[in-house]
């Protein structure tokens, strides 16, 4: 019999990471998996790390010991495998959306008329079809981040690094967002990482939730939706067990709160 | 938008004209000629073509000095922006060229490299460079590490890192230190003609002086300013046209 350590398919595995900055100590041995094609969500309070640990995925950040495997082999800087959507966006003051969203392609050497057809695909995608060449500064901060949001779609990687992708964009375009997110990882196999303050949102789009624990981070539960995943988008929110998490992850946050 | 801040240039011309006329007529001093002295003095200059030929001579060692320093300052900036080692090794080499009294150097430029171009064309570096490079390492370290970390999660090799995101960053203040550098070459290139040998337009300055001839001085001295103008002009144009929409502003919430 072939000796098969595990039954699922990790994309990304975390073992036992510290980071610590200076004099800060940022993450304490973390560990954690992420189950290919599937959004596992990294819930936690502000500061707890949750950055640093996705850093440290992307190949960003050195961890301090520990080591992360993408697709089983370790990782030791960034790669085409994996893209980034950035907390505060990173983009060029100077570039206009259209050379911003296709800059990850720009920088992998893909002739400008290609590379141009494919950014307008996902500019009109996140809905900023008209804004093609305007510059950052004229954009709200929902715009820029659908920017970044475009940008890390466009390079078309297995594993999407989101650090808080929709916390700047007004709640009626945050559910559309988080409907097309579930399109997303049910159309597309990529494997999904996703930070995230708000608790329901988190039990919407996610087919894993970690909970992280305040500086030194660890991962103090992992919650698994499973009664709701199948049923339409629409009826989610309705639905008693999703009431029931997102009553269960405000109980053991609740205390780091006060 | 256009024609006022036109007439406003005027306007302020005009003030600073008028008040340099009537301090020509008070006079402030003797050795102080009028407004309507200095320019027909220059008019002259004009005419008999001693200013061009002056600018020929003049213009060689400043061209020379300053692209030399342009292309120099630049590269050694960058490389200090991007190297702690090479920082701690360079920089103070400029950070005293910039402090040093330019005035006690030039004996020992002259004994070594005699009363020629070359030795004007150190001055003009003496004069351009350090601010030039200090200013481009720093505008190079201060690039928002957010756009570097960005570049580098999207697989830019270390050179387009730099190319396409840390020169375009640095460039506003770049161009900062040019203007500062070009405007104190023409300081040194000037500098130069009056303490190393008379040539040029430093020779139109110290021989009306000797003949107290001060309109032609003064006329001389304007021409300099009015050079230096059109020189930061032309320089504006070469970055609005190399790093367009570079001086748009960070926006990162
Ligand atoms: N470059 C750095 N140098 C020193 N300390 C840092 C650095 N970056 C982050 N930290 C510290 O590490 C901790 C975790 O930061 P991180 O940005 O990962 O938090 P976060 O969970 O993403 O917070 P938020 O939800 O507010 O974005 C914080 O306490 C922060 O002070
Ligand atoms: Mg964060």
């Amino acid at each position: 019999m072939n000796n098969i350590s595990t039954d699922v398919d990790n994309a990304v595995t975390v073992r036992n990471v510290c980071k610590n900055y200076d004099n800060v100590e940022a993450l304490r041995d973390l560990s954690l998996e992420f189950p290919r094609g599937q959004l596992t969500s990294i819930l936690g309070p502000s500061g707890c790390g949750k950055t640093t640990l996705l850093k440290i995925i992307a190949g960003l950040l050195k961890p301090t010991s520990g080591e992360i495997l993408v697709n089983n082999k370790p990782v030791t800087g960034p790669g085409p495998d994996r893209a980034f959507v950035f907390q505060d966006f990173a983009l060029l003051p100077w570039a206009t959306v259209l050379r911003n969203v296709a800059f990850g392609l720009e920088l992998r050497g893909v002739a400008k008329s290609e590379r141009e057809a494919i950014a307008e695909k996902y500019i009109k995608d996140v809905g900023l079809t008209d804004f093609e060449h305007s510059y950052p500064h004229e954009l709200s901060g929902g715009m820029r981040q659908r920017v970044g949001l475009a940008r890390a779609l466009s390079v078309d990687a297995q594993v999407l690094l989101m650090d808080e992708p929709f916390s700047a964009v007004d709640e009626q375009t945050r559910r559309k967002f988080q409907e097309d997110l579930l399109d997303l990882v049910k159309n597309e196999n990529k494997t999904f990482l996703f930070v995230t303050h708000s608790i329901e949102e988190a039990v919407y789009v996610s087919d894993q939730i970690a909970i992280l624990l305040p500086r030194p981070s660890r991962v103090s539960e992992i919650i698994r939706p499973s009664g709701f995943r199948e049923k339409e988008a629409l009826n989610i929110r309705r639905d008693p067990e999703y009431l029931d998490i997102v009553d269960r992850i405000w109980a053991s946050l609740r205390t780091y709160v006060e | 938008m256009r024609y006022r801040s036109l007439f406003l240039n005027f306007v302020s011309a005009s003030i600073v004209f008028g008040a340099w006329e009537i301090a020509g007529r008070i006079p402030v001093s003797f050795a102080f000629p009028t407004f309507i002295e200095s320019m027909s003095a220059f008019w002259v200059l004009i005419i008999e073509g001693t200013l061009f030929t002056a600018y020929a001579e003049t213009l060689r060692p400043l061209v020379i000095g300053v692209v030399i320093s342009t292309v120099l300052g630049v590269g050694i900036g960058l490389w200090i922006g991007l190297s702690r080692a090479f920082d701690w090794l360079v920089s103070p080499i400029f950070i005293v060229m910039q402090t040093a009294p330019l005035a006690a150097l030039i004996p020992l430029l002259i004994m070594i490299y005699g009363i020629g171009l070359t030795s004007k064309v150190f001055v003009v570096c003496i004069m351009a460079m350090p601010v030039i490079v200090l200013n481009t390492s720093a505008a190079v370290r201060n690039t928002p590490a957010s756009i570097i970390e960005m570049g580098n999660s999207f697989l830019g090799s270390r050179r387009d890192v730099i190319i396409k995101i840390i020169l375009p960053a640095a460039s506003p203040i770049v161009f900062a230190g040019l203007r500062l550098g070009v405007s104190a070459g023409f300081i040194g290139a000037i500098l130069a003609e009056l303490k190393i040998t008379p040539t040029g337009v430093g020779d139109i300055i110290s021989y009306s002086r000797s003949i107290a001839d001060y309109p032609t001085m003064y006329a001389a001295i304007l021409s300099i300013i009015l050079l230096a103008v059109v020189f930061l002009n032309v320089l504006e144009r070469i970055e609005i046209t190399l790093f367009k929409g570079t001086r748009r502003n960070y926006v990162s919430d």
